[in-house]
């Protein structure tokens, strides 16, 4: 495969606090390519996907897009960028006064300036995609986590992002609603969503991750395929770290 | 007794006209407020440096200075010194709505500032600019949120406004006092007065929380609180 990577990433650095949390973080991104990100809690890997989308500004290194190096201090270049790639928070972030209809139409009429009609039909579609069809009149908080998380999903699929970060989806969520989250995120995979990811749901990591960035102390300190970072021989950190994770998940008692 | 009964009912029509033009000062004076207090209060979350310091030094100013003071301040003093020839009653809406302004402006802010930060940060990541974010995700659940406050400041500006009456505005209390000076019935006026500044109070709180209803969201806000 020779095509050109769809997102690059160089050099990233930001400082929070005075404090570095992102120190010369590089690496490239394919179309269609599903990256996780992996490592333990302050490793920095929300301020990176928050960079990713400028809402951390980077102190240095640059972002390209298609090639296409973007300037986040001019405002056109940065809201047509912030379309291209989608967003979903750990804690969903709904707009709490509005029912999911218009949490996915928004944006489509007030960013992509579509008349009100068109706006609510794709909004529709993008709900009945997640499988939330009969729930467009709800709002957030007659949700469930798990259905919040999908309509979060939908508004950002509806504006037709290129690449889009998730920044452990399922972490908020109840165990049981975990699944239908990750099905959700599974099959957008499989349509071609180019995918960065925060998570730590292991299954869901080795059958579905292209590549894995370790991440620790804000840096991406290894970097491979499942196979080459979770074989039970390779002495890998990232293997050790998921090893004490899947402990403390069978043993801890929470 | 019957004497005092006489002149009031001669007095009522009066002293309605008198609430007209308070019903007048005080929504103008409201709305006033919103108008000044809606824009300081985003410019006091979101704004640069100085422009918090401005908005914070005018809030200081009209809350640290009584009504009372601000009338004259304005009536005899800046408004004649800039030769602006306005009534009493203009005059009058003019203070209340800029000291309202100041009371309101933190109405809204204590309500932006308790708003989630996510949201915004999910309308930036959609490609919502700052102002589109504070217009369409912000401001409508603040908004929301202010209505108690709100509701509070209009009973607080609606007293205020007898204020009014020193300046010489045909107010309720000014022709109360007519009245009263003329018929020697005190208490039967200012009990008048007292009617109708609380039935005034009670139709415009009433009013508020239907509104306060109409707008709910379910699961947002205070409304099932209670
Ligand atoms: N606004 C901030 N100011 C200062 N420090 C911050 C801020 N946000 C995050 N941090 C710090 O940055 C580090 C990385 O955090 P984060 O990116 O959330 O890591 P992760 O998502 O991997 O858990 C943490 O040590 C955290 O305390
Ligand atoms: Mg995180």
């Amino acid at each position: 495969m020779t095509e050109s990577p769809i997102l690059e990433i160089e050099n990233l650095s930001k400082a929070l606090g005075g404090k570095p949390i992102l120190s010369g973080v590089s690496f490239s991104v394919r179309r269609g390519e599903m990256k996780v990100l992996i490592g333990p809690s302050g490793g920095g890997k929300s301020t990176l996907l928050q960079c990713l989308n400028f809402l951390h500004l980077p102190d240095a290194g640059r972002i390209l897009l298609d090639g296409q190096a973007v300037d986040p201090r001019q405002r056109k270049s940065l809201y047509a960028y912030r379309q291209k790639v989608g967003m979903i928070f750990q804690d969903y972030n709904l707009f709490d006064h509005l029912n999911a209809l218009d949490n996915v139409s928004l944006a489509l009429r007030k960013v992509k300036r579509m008349p009100r009609a068109d706006a609510e039909a794709r909004a529709r579609a993008e709900l009945a995609r997640v499988g939330l069809a009969d729930k467009e009149r709800l709002y957030p908080a007659e949700l469930s986590g798990g259905q919040k998380q999908r309509v979060s999903i939908a508004r950002a699929l509806a504006m037709d992002p290129q690449v889009m970060l998730l920044d452990e989806p399922t972490a908020a969520l109840d165990p049981e609603l975990i699944g239908e989250v990750l099905t959700v995120i599974r099959e957008l995979a499989r349509s071609g969503m180019t995918m960065i990811m925060a998570t730590h749901q292991m299954g869901f990591v080795r059958s579905m991750a292209d590549e894995i960035l370790f991440m620790q102390e804000g840096r991406v300190i290894e970097q491979g395929t499942p196979e080459m970072l979770l074989d039970v021989e390779c002495g890998s950190r990232t293997l050790d770290f998921c090893t004490h994770l899947a402990e403390f998940e069978s043993g801890g008692g929470e | 007794m019957i004497q005092a009964v006489e002149v009031l009912i001669q007095a009522i029509p009066y002293l309605l006209g008198g609430a007209v033009l308070t019903v007048a000062a005080v929504a103008g004076g409201m709305l006033l407020g919103l108008l000044i207090g809606l824009p300081m209060a985003v410019a006091q979350v979101y704004g640069p440096r100085p422009l918090v310091w401005l908005v914070r030094t005018y809030v200081w100013f009209f809350r640290g200075v009584p009504i009372l003071v601000l009338l004259f301040l304005f009536y005899f003093g800046l408004f004649q010194l800039f030769d602006w020839n306005i009534g009493a009653l203009s005059a009058s809406t003019l203070v209340l709505g800029m000291t309202s302004g100041a009371y309101q402006s933190q109405i809204f802010r204590g309500a932006i500032q308790s708003l989630a930060k996510g949201q915004f940060r999910a309308a930036s990541a959609l490609g919502l600019s700052d102002a589109q974010a504070v217009v369409h995700i912000v401001l409508p659940q603040a908004l929301r949120l202010s209505l108690p406050g709100w509701s509070n400041e209009y009973s607080i500006l609606l007293k205020d406004s007898a204020l009014a009456f020193v300046l010489g505005a045909t107010e309720i209390m000014a022709r109360t006092q007519f009245v009263a000076t003329r018929t020697y019935q005190h208490l039967a006026l200012s009990l008048a007065a007292c009617g109708i500044y609380f039935i005034l109070t009670w139709v415009g709180v009433r009013a508020l929380r239907l509104l306060e209803r109409r707008v709910a969201v379910p699961g947002f806000g205070n409304q099932e609180a209670r």
